[in-house]
């Protein structure tokens, strides 16, 4: 049920590779998220998308049909800059009331679509109003509201968030999320806020030069991590080496003085990486004594030294004593908590 | 929050030391202020003055105030015929400078890095060449029989007497849009600058063509940027002088050249001091007139 495909998609400005063999199939509907830091091809792949690129290689279909073909301002795609690119001689109606006016729907149909699709946005009684003399939260509703009256079969958000402060931004995104489901738009955002694509997204697609790391949900790019950028670029993680000692039966898996039985199927050093909230302390496990604790409300967070390195620790604040700066304590997990990968790889 | 803190301790000692403050700016702004005076606004008030005093071919200037020379203006179609030409050519030479010096500066802005800083170049490289030089080279060219044009479109038959140039009005508003032109660019490529990079892009996306984009988005929005140029060039080349003398000569006389005649050769200052100040005067009125305009319309747009 293919909707979006892109097929083996490179691009590349004179020898620098920027995007190197894309490839993604998106369903009807869905939220995908491109994430990765800057640089990582990411933008580089939406204007592909968008058609204010072309791709060096590979194919980009809509519902079957190379994209490729088609100019940019016949694709009917909505794309949302980071920039919002208001047109600011123009009011906030008359912005939205564009992309209408270019495909010559008639005057009364389009005054009722523009003021539908601001209501939605939540800027009714803003119709009037310049871009100029709104706030970066108003402003980022227009340019969606412009994007999205022109129905279009994609939308394309290009780090919208990006420019709103903390609040407005966790409530812009609550509220993309809830128009995004009653619409129904297949919809893609590229972002280098994790926290961002994952409450949004359907899949995340990470990315880091010009590549493609992993291909999942916030769930399963977060809790498994395929690379070790994907474990170090979604949240915190710690990385422990470890060793498979074959000498016992049955073998079992060592990191200082964390042990657990080996799983079947793995072999020489590995890495293990646990995520900070998945840790905690016990009477046995590794070795490890706490550097500095930072009181954060609902959580703690302690900086150990451990055998195996410095380890990150996140506690809930759920009313248990918490060990004090400078106490030895002994890290442990749950061997289902933790991901294993041969060492080395990347 | 910690910009009021920061002030807070400020205030106890206030009283003592805000007089002190009050009069500051005045003593700081002093040495400027006395330039502006003795440079601008008392030769200014002197002209002014002067326009108003009589002159005899034997008595010379006597400081006595009437309106003769104000009369003369006023009733002798010369000079409504001189001033019409005046604001005739300055208007050619703004309308000339707008069409071309738009177009140029959205090409300019669009040019890659090393590209963009040589045109760029080009085109203020007539301002780093006296006025009198560039005027000069259109003499050549242009210049009668002998002018390097001329002669070549008539050695190659394609026309029989010399295109008429010199004394022309064609001939000066041709010499002073291109001597303005640099200020038409600058000005809107300044609007461009401020035009976000995506604009374009989304206009695009929403299904515009380039012609609809150009039309509906970039006009609009260098459209002040257009303006304040041609107030610029309007106003420069209504009191331009080099050029008008140059191109123009004796028989084609404009305000700044009649004024200047008045003083120099007639040596009647106080009539070319009438023309002086009349020029100035319409030219405040139309630029303020003008700006007062482009603010209001574009207010609510740009502010």
């Amino acid at each position: 049920m293919s909707f979006l495909e892109l097929d083996r998609v490179g691009k590349r400005f004179g020898p620098t590779t920027v995007v190197d063999d894309f490839s993604l199939v998106v369903r009807k509907g869905e939220f995908i998220s491109f994430l990765g830091p800057s640089g990582c091809g990411k933008t580089t792949t939406l204007q592909m998308i968008a058609g204010f690129l072309d791709p060096s290689r590979g194919a980009i279909r809509l519902e079957g049909k190379d994209l490729t073909a088609v100019p940019p301002a016949k694709r009917g795609l909505g794309i949302v800059f980071q920039s919002y690119a208001l047109f600011p001689h123009l009011t906030a109606a008359e912005n939205v009331a564009f992309g209408l006016e270019m495909r010559r729907v008639p005057r009364a149909e389009r005054g009722e679509r523009v003021r539908a699709t601001l209501a939605m946005v939540g800027l009714e009684g803003f119709e009037e109003r310049y871009p100029r003399r709104m706030s970066g939260g108003q402003q980022q509703r227009v340019a969606l509201a412009r994007a999205l009256v022109i129905r279009p079969s994609v939308l394309l958000l290009d780090e919208p968030l990006s420019n709103l402060d903390a609040k407005l931004r966790e409530e812009m995104q609550i509220e993309l999320r809830q128009i995004q489901r009653n619409l129904g738009t297949t919809t893609i955002l590229v972002t280098h806020d994790q926290s961002e694509a994952m409450s949004l997204s359907d899949r995340i697609v990470v990315m880091s030069q010009g590549r493609i790391e992993q291909i999942g949900t916030p769930q399963e790019t977060y809790e498994r991590p395929a690379t070790t950028f994907v474990s170090q670029f979604l949240g915190k993680t710690n990385d422990f080496a470890a060793e498979i000692d074959r000498g016992t039966a049955p073998a079992r898996l060592i990191a200082g003085s964390w042990s657990a039985p080996a799983p079947p199927g793995v072999a020489g050093p590995v890495t293990i990486s646990v995520r900070p909230e998945r840790i905690g302390f016990g009477e046995a496990g590794l070795t490890a004594a706490v550097v500095t604790r930072i009181f954060q409300g609902n959580h703690w967070l302690f900086q150990c030294d451990s055998e195996c390195g410095p380890a990150i620790v996140i506690r809930q604040n759920d009313g248990t004593p918490q060990p004090a700066e400078g106490e030895a304590v002994r890290l442990t997990w749950r061997t289902e908590d933790m991901s294993l990968r041969a060492r080395g790889s990347v | 929050m910690s910009a009021m803190v920061d002030t807070a301790p400020a205030h106890p000692v206030a009283p003592a030391r805000d007089e002190g403050r009050a009069s500051a700016p005045w003593a700081l702004a002093a040495p400027a202020l006395m330039l502006f005076l003795g440079v601008l606004v008392i030769p200014l008030a002197m002209t002014v003055l002067l326009s108003f005093h009589d002159w005899g071919q034997y008595k010379g200037i006597e400081p006595v105030l009437i309106l003769k020379n104000w009369h003369e203006i006023a009733t002798d179609p010369y000079y409504l015929e001189m001033f019409g030409r005046t604001f005739r050519i300055a208007l050619l030479t703004t309308l000339i400078t707008a069409v071309l010096g738009a177009p140029e500066a959205y090409i300019l802005n669009r040019m890659a890095g090393p590209w963009k800083s040589f045109f760029l170049l080009v085109i203020l490289g007539p301002l780093l060449i006296s006025v009198v030089a560039r005027t000069l080279g259109w003499a050549l060219l242009f210049g009668g029989n002998n002018g390097l044009v001329n002669k070549l479109l008539m050695s190659l038959g394609l026309i029989d007497a010399p295109l008429p140039f010199m004394f022309t009005e064609t001939g000066v508003v041709v010499a002073l849009a291109h001597v303005m032109m640099p200020f038409m660019v600058l000005s809107v490529w300044a609007a461009l600058q401020r035009l976000d990079p995506q604009i374009e892009n989304a206009a695009t996306s929403l299904g515009a063509g380039s012609f609809t984009i150009m039309r509906r988005i970039i006009m609009p929005q260098i459209m002040p940027g257009v303006l304040a140029g041609a107030i610029i060039v309007f106003s420069l080349s209504a009191s331009a002088f080099a050029t008008p003398a140059i191109i123009g000569g004796r028989r084609l006389k404009v305000a700044a050249t009649l004024a200047y005649d008045e003083f120099l050769n007639t040596l009647n200052w106080p009539l070319g001091a009438a023309v002086a100040v009349l020029l100035l005067v319409a030219l405040v009125l139309i630029v303020v007139g003008s700006n007062a305009l482009i603010e209001r319309r574009y207010a609510e747009v740009f502010r």
